[in-house]
């Protein structure tokens, strides 16, 4: 008691403490499992439980693919094998994996084609995912759409270069104009697009023959192949669509601001089975008698709208969440609307996004199975369809099912873990 | 201190007629009238919400005014976007937050924009960026991020930042008001060293400390009004107005 009474209370230190060790939390696997398992006898009994359950499903799993048959023809010469036993017939897969992958119209002598396509989206997609990878390559992510449309539908090669050709013009008349007014700008970069597309029929249309590939019409297209080119194309155009969106629903000029909003909510409040519904039949309706106006772009202008209209109202929350000081700072050193846009808002909202973005694109690549509604023959399309309508396959349901699952799945959690690893590398400290 | 206050010229910097603002029907700013000379150092106080920042937002068109005539090194502020962006370039803005762009290193927060309105080349523009870093002396920091600086040294670095465009006039929005008192004093040296070289400044601010150091003159705002100016000397010792006097005796009273 005295003692403590007598310490002065001034203190001066005058050895500085040296850094010590993180204490080590875990040591070796017993005492994590002790720790993580068996801790308290409620948790001990959840451990048990839970191990139990995944033991029938293993077990009832296992035979199933343990016995599982792959060479046969048909479901009942599969039965024959299996004499009762549990099985599953995975020979359905072995036997109809082109259709699954390609539909069952594309000719099987050109597979060869979409499969390029495939790989070589990967060699553009990498330069638009990875930062670190050289700028140059995005020459590549440049020219693959046009590149993959050849190898997909085939025809002359002059067609899509003409395509290019026509953006390209729009796009120079386009920087040309911006100078006097951005209004200016779009139409004569539109109308400059438009002339040129008109004016290469008169190109294309002799020279049908010029480097053509045996041209493969729309409506051949199915399978898994159908859903890809769905997913790639409606995820690549909605994002800039709807970012432009949601820069415009917070614009000043009042008609775009409008025009936005309207867009947004409507397309918000409709379901896209009907828009599908509309692409399929309705729209035929509107567009002068004779036009060959292709039911896949139908279909991916309906589902570039719908997720359009989400991904606008996720980066809406993204930029509201930017302190209004982001814009001020930029424009009080001289930046204008687009540069301030492009360099300080946008990187920060859509990093903000990147999560809600990310949910949208993998719930749009999903949805593109709702094509089987309007009779398409995508991957579900062709199992509901000609897979198991067929007489050799009635009946094989498990199989099939898990086959597409295993098709969507590892796609779906590639980009959730792409996502969250963009999200580390664009982490840059606490605000 | 004497020398530097003889920098200042006849030349006119940025002259205010009759300027009224409001916020819908809020009549934030009456009849500003307000010459400033080239080299000139303004203090603006004021009790809060009486339009000092609101007024010195309207010199780089963050604000639009709604009456009046603002020019800003001979350019007329318009609704015009090119006159805007011309402004803009040519005065400096440092926020009350900093507002530093938190996703770009600050070496790049610096370069942004010599890079993108100068059109400077990227080299150059590093080097410039370097020097004014380090005469806010924090060049160590260059590589890392907003977030990963103190209050003060990012005060310091949205000094630079605007520097960087070799702007000809500064305006400063409260900058110490966010840091603690430790931190003013750097921030504060940094914005004499740069009145001394002839800067054109108008400061918003409450350290009255800085005020008699460097201000050629005070002015004291209040309800939207410039109630008061003069020379710091007489602002301080001999204030005219009544509420200049409450004011002062508030601020100065402890
Ligand atoms: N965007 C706005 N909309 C409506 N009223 C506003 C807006 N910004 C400011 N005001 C009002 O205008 C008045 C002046 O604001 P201002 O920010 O210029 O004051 P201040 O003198 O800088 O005050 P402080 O010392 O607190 O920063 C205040 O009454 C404020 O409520
Ligand atoms: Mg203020």
């Amino acid at each position: 008691m005295s003692d403590t009474n007598t310490t002065p209370v001034a203190f001066v230190r005058d050895a500085m403490l040296p850094e010590q060790a993180a204490p080590i939390t875990a040591a070796g696997p017993l005492a994590w499992i002790k720790k993580n398992l068996f801790d308290g006898w409620f948790n001990s009994i959840l451990t048990i439980v839970a191990i139990y359950f995944i033991y029938l499903i293993v077990s009832g799993a296992f035979p199933w693919f343990y016995n599982g048959v792959w060479t046969t023809d048909s479901l009942a010469e599969c039965r024959e094998i299996l004499q009762g036993k549990t099985g599953g017939c995975f020979s359905v897969l072995t036997e109809r994996w082109p259709q699954l992958l390609f539909g069952f119209k594309y000719p099987s002598e050109e597979y060869w084609r979409p499969t390029i396509a495939f790989f070589a989206l990967f060699v553009a997609v990498a330069p638009v995912l990875f930062n670190k990878l050289p700028r140059k390559l995005l020459i590549v992510t440049a020219i693959f759409p046009f590149a993959a449309f050849w190898l997909i539908w085939g025809g002359s090669i002059l067609v899509p270069i003409m395509v290019a050709v026509g953006l390209i013009v729009g796009y120079v008349v386009f920087t040309r104009l911006v100078y006097q007014s951005s209004a200016m700008g779009m139409i004569g970069g539109l109308v400059a697009t438009v002339a040129v597309w008109m004016l290469s029929g008169y190109i294309t249309d002799p020279l049908s023959g010029f480097l053509a590939l045996e041209p493969v019409p729309s409506r051949d297209m199915g399978g898994f192949m159908l859903n890809f080119i769905l997913g790639v194309t409606c995820v690549s155009l909605s994002l800039p669509l709807g970012i432009l969106l949601a820069l415009g629903r917070q614009s000043d000029m009042l008609i775009i601001k409008w025009i936005c909003v309207v867009f947004i909510e409507f397309i918000r409040g409709v379901p896209l089975i009907t828009l599908l519904f509309v692409a399929n039949v309705v729209l035929g309706y509107f567009l002068p008698p004779g036009t060959n106006f292709d039911l896949i772009l139908r279909v991916i202008i309906m589902i570039t709208m719908f997720s359009a209209a989400y991904i606008a109202e996720v980066v809406r929350g993204g930029l509201a969440a930017l302190p209004k000081g982001q814009a001020e700072a930029a424009g009080s050193l001289g930046l204008d609307y687009a540069q301030s846009m492009r360099l300080i808002i946008l990187p920060q909202a859509l990093k903000i996004s990147i999560p809600g973005i990310v949910n949208v694109a993998v719930g749009l690549f999903k949805d593109t199975v709702l094509v089987s509604v309007i009779s398409m023959f995508d991957l579900v399309g062709m199992i509901r369809g000609p897979i198991l309508a067929s007489t050799e396959w009635n009946g094989v349901y498990w199989e099939l099912w898990l086959a597409a699952v295993l098709f969507f799945f590892p796609i779906c959690y590639g980009i959730s873990q792409y996502s969250q690893w963009l999200e580390r590398q664009l982490a840059t400290g606490h605000r | 201190m004497a020398e530097a206050k003889l920098q200042v010229s006849d030349e006119i910097a940025i002259s205010i007629e009759n300027m009224n603002k409001w916020y819908g029907t809020f009549h934030v700013l009456r009849d500003i009238d307000l010459t400033v000379n080239r080299g000139e150092r303004i203090v603006i106080c004021g009790p809060s919400g009486s339009g000092k920042s609101t007024l010195i937002r309207c010199i780089n068109a963050l604000e639009e005014h709604q009456q009046g005539r603002i020019e800003v090194d001979g350019t007329v502020l318009s609704s015009d976007i090119k006159n805007i962006d011309k402004i803009r370039s040519e005065v400096g803005m440092c926020f009350q937050h900093f507002n530093l762009f938190p996703h770009l290193s600050i070496l790049e927060n610096c370069t942004l924009a010599p890079i993108w309105v100068r059109k400077t080349p990227k080299k150059e523009a590093e080097e410039l960026a370097m020097y004014f870093l380090e005469k806010v002396k924090i060049p160590e920091q260059a590589d890392k991020y907003p977030g990963q600086l103190s209050g003060g040294q990012q005060q310091r670095v949205a000094i630079a930042r605007s520097l960087c465009m070799q702007p000809r006039i500064m305006l400063f929005d409260e900058p110490t008001s966010a840091l603690d008192p430790e931190m003013i004093k750097e921030v504060l040296d940094t914005m004499i060293e740069l009145a001394e070289e002839g800067m054109t400044m108008l400061c918003v601010t409450h350290e009255m400390g800085f005020a008699r150091q460097v201000a050629n003159r005070v002015i004291f705002m209040d309800q939207g009004q410039i109630v008061e100016q003069n020379e710091p000397e007489a602002f301080f010792n001999n204030p005219q107005s009544e509420r200049t006097q409450l004011f002062l005796s508030q601020i100065l009273g402890h």
